[in-house]
């Protein structure tokens, strides 16, 4: 088998992803075990976004909702096995399944109303039922409210896989987000995904030829929830912690920079562009520059949002244009 | 029920309608006549209340300051549109959203790194720092209430401007119709700037006014973004009308409703549950109502003629 040269960068992608614990180990080094954790958590909800957004023309506005959800899950979880001694509620299996479910479930419900809207529409009313969900967290006073809630426990996953070990935390998320990755892969490339991205290039035609956009968008939706809200599972027992700023609009929008960085037509353009958005971010605020006594990098924002805009105007595919083999448009 | 605070809770709900209005109305056109999805304009909001703190600081008079603020938000939105914006037009709403998205970084950094991380204060004159009994029994503050004036006079002239001017003609021809105004040989691009100005300038008017009563900090542009995006949703895309009524209608559903709400939800349910319960649902009640809204008209309440397509 041969590789084009894409796919060898690709893969040295992923070869260094999996062998990064080793290597800060050898560095000395732990910090960038954890961050380099968090860029493939929200790789994998800006994976499941992008089949929403880059394949199926569907620019949800609230995908970090679901993101929250699952995170909820496992902080609502711990909360009462620690509160109360509800031991089964620290099972981390139910909390996966109520995590991912759950989230589908209201994936399904939202995707329902918002799919009969279009355009800017569909934007303002999948951000209109996320910031419900953020304002519901917002406002729950025994989980915390605006503080958010402390997670005293990991899930625990019956002895198959400890959590609390970062190496395996890091490695269950590292293959999390291959599965993710293969099952686009596959998604993508199937009747389905040839259903999905029809509808986004012309739905007046894919109607003519005897396909109802509708049901395909719903289950797209459904899906990318799903994933999302597994994302929230990792990010809540990565981070410990769960508030409701991590359901916030802006964090959504973050998600959307992602797949713009990265570029949406590629399969690992959602990878790359989550890379690319805390790399730069731990980047351009350590710049050590300073002029007229203020450090440069603490004012980072006053280049990330120029450099935005620079990416949307100059580099529509963000990094993936920058790749051998690009196409020249989604 | 209390009837004067259920009084005074209404002309709350005004006040706050009217501010969404005035950001509102710029917005709506913006994104009716242009398509364009505008992030940035909490920004321009952000940067009227700024302003208008400045200017009163060196002239000593939140007139004065609130005169100089309106061309220099003017200024600001033109300058805005004929830098990043105007290439945008012709882009699909993801990369406006984003680089809108990015403007908004970009503004909220610069305020950071001119004014300081704390917020300002904007005094207030002696005149408008007291309270009116406009119903004996009843005192109401005077700021808020010329906030309520100020808001029906610009809308009574913005009504003016877009049903009897032929900028106006131009504007509603716009936001029904973009490319065939463009066929009939209008200079758009004037006509996007001029508008664009417009708005911003409204913006800067509704922050100005908000600074006051709020605070002005960075990031105020953005909570209130997200309301207005729901109003002249609800309101339809383009529509002036729209924005009025929708903007009032969830100015008066979230200020009465969050005061009233847990009274009425304790007559319902147990009042430890309502008690939990109420902040939730009355910050949720106006996103429940552009879901509904949403969900029985795609296109929102009043869409401009021509566009239900």
């Amino acid at each position: 088998m041969s590789l084009t040269p894409r796919q060898m960068i690709n893969a040295a992608l992923l070869v260094i992803l999996a062998l990064l614990p080793f290597l800060t180990d050898w560095a000395g080094d732990s910090f960038y075990t954890g961050l380099v954790a968090r860029i493939l958590i929200l790789a994998i909800a800006a994976l499941s976004l992008n089949l929403l957004i880059g394949y199926g023309g569907m620019v949800s506005f609230g995908h970090a909702a679901f993101i929250g959800v699952g995170a909820y899950v496992v902080g609502i979880g711990a909360f009462h096995a620690f509160e109360d001694g509800i031991d089964w509620m620290l099972n981390g299996y139910i909390q996966l399944i109520l995590a991912i479910f759950g989230t589908a479930f209201i994936a399904l419900i939202i995707g329902a109303i918002s799919l009969r809207t279009r355009g800017v529409y569909f934007i303002m009313i999948t951000m209109a039922f996320s910031q419900m969900l953020y304002f519901t967290a917002v406002g729950v006073e025994t989980y915390g409210a605006d503080d958010g809630l402390s997670i005293y426990s990991r899930s625990d996953m019956l002895g198959l896989i400890d959590l609390n070990d970062e190496k395996s935390l890091y490695y269950l998320i590292f293959f999390s987000l291959l599965v993710v990755l293969y099952l686009m892969h596959r998604l993508v490339g199937s009747a389905f995904g040839n259903v999905i991205r029809g509808s986004k290039s012309n739905e007046a035609r894919m109607r003519a030829i005897g396909f109802s956009p509708y049901k395909y968008r719903l289950t797209a939706f459904v899906i990318a929830g799903a994933i999302a809200g597994y994302a929230g599972f990792l990010m809540a027992n990565l981070n410990d912690f769960v508030s409701p700023d991590v359901m916030h609009w802006t964090r959504s929008g973050d998600l959307i920079i992602m797949i713009l960085l990265g570029g949406m037509a590629s399969l690992f353009g959602p990878l790359y562009g989550a890379l690319a958005f805390l790399m730069l971010e731990e980047l351009l605020s350590s710049i050590p520059l300073t002029i007229g006594g203020l450090r440069v990098g603490e004012y980072w924002q006053l280049l990330f949002g120029p450099l935005l805009i620079l990416v949307v105007l100059y580099a529509r595919n963000g990094v993936d244009s920058f790749l051998p083999g690009a196409r020249k448009s989604p | 029920m209390n009837w004067l605070l259920l009084l005074e809770q209404i002309l709350n709900g005004f006040q706050l309608g009217l501010l969404l209005f005035l950001l509102a109305a710029g917005l709506t056109l913006v994104f009716g006549i242009m398509d364009m999805v505008n992030l940035a304009h909490g920004s321009l909001y952000m940067m009227g209340a700024y302003f208008c703190a400045t200017f009163t600081g060196w002239t000593g008079s939140f007139l004065i300051g609130a005169l100089l603020t309106l061309p220099a938000v003017f200024l600001l939105g033109v300058v805005v549109e004929m830098v990043a914006l105007r290439t945008l037009y012709a882009r699909d709403h993801l990369d406006q959203v984003m680089a809108t998205f990015g403007l908004i970084l970009f503004f909220n950094e610069a305020t950071r790194l001119i004014w300081g991380p704390i917020g300002l204060v904007i005094p207030l004159p002696e005149f408008l720092n007291q309270t009116v009994e406009i119903i004996p029994g009843a005192p109401y503050p005077a700021f808020r209430l010329a906030i309520i004036l100020v808001g029906f006079l610009v809308a009574g002239l913005l009504y003016l401007i877009v049903s009897r001017t032929k900028l106006g003609m131009l504007i509603r021809a716009g936001a029904s119709n973009r490319d065939m105004i463009g066929a009939l040989g209008i200079n758009i691009r004037l006509l996007f700037t001029l508008v664009f100005g417009l708005g911003a300038a409204l913006a800067g008017l509704a922050g100005l006014m908000a600074g006051p009563i709020l605070s002005v900090e960075i990031g105020m542009g953005e909570s209130i973004l997200i309301l207005t995006l729901v109003v002249i949703v609800i309101g339809g895309i383009g529509s002036i009308k729209g924005a009025f009524i929708a903007a009032i209608l969830i100015g008066l559903i979230d200020t009465v409703g969050r005061s009233f709400l847990p009274e009425l939800l304790d007559l319902v349910l147990p009042s430890q549950t309502a008690a939990t319960a109420a902040p939730a649902i009355s910050s949720m009640m106006i996103y429940l109502l552009m879901a509904l809204v949403l969900a029985i008209k795609p296109q929102g309440l009043f869409p401009p003629k021509g566009v239900g397509r």
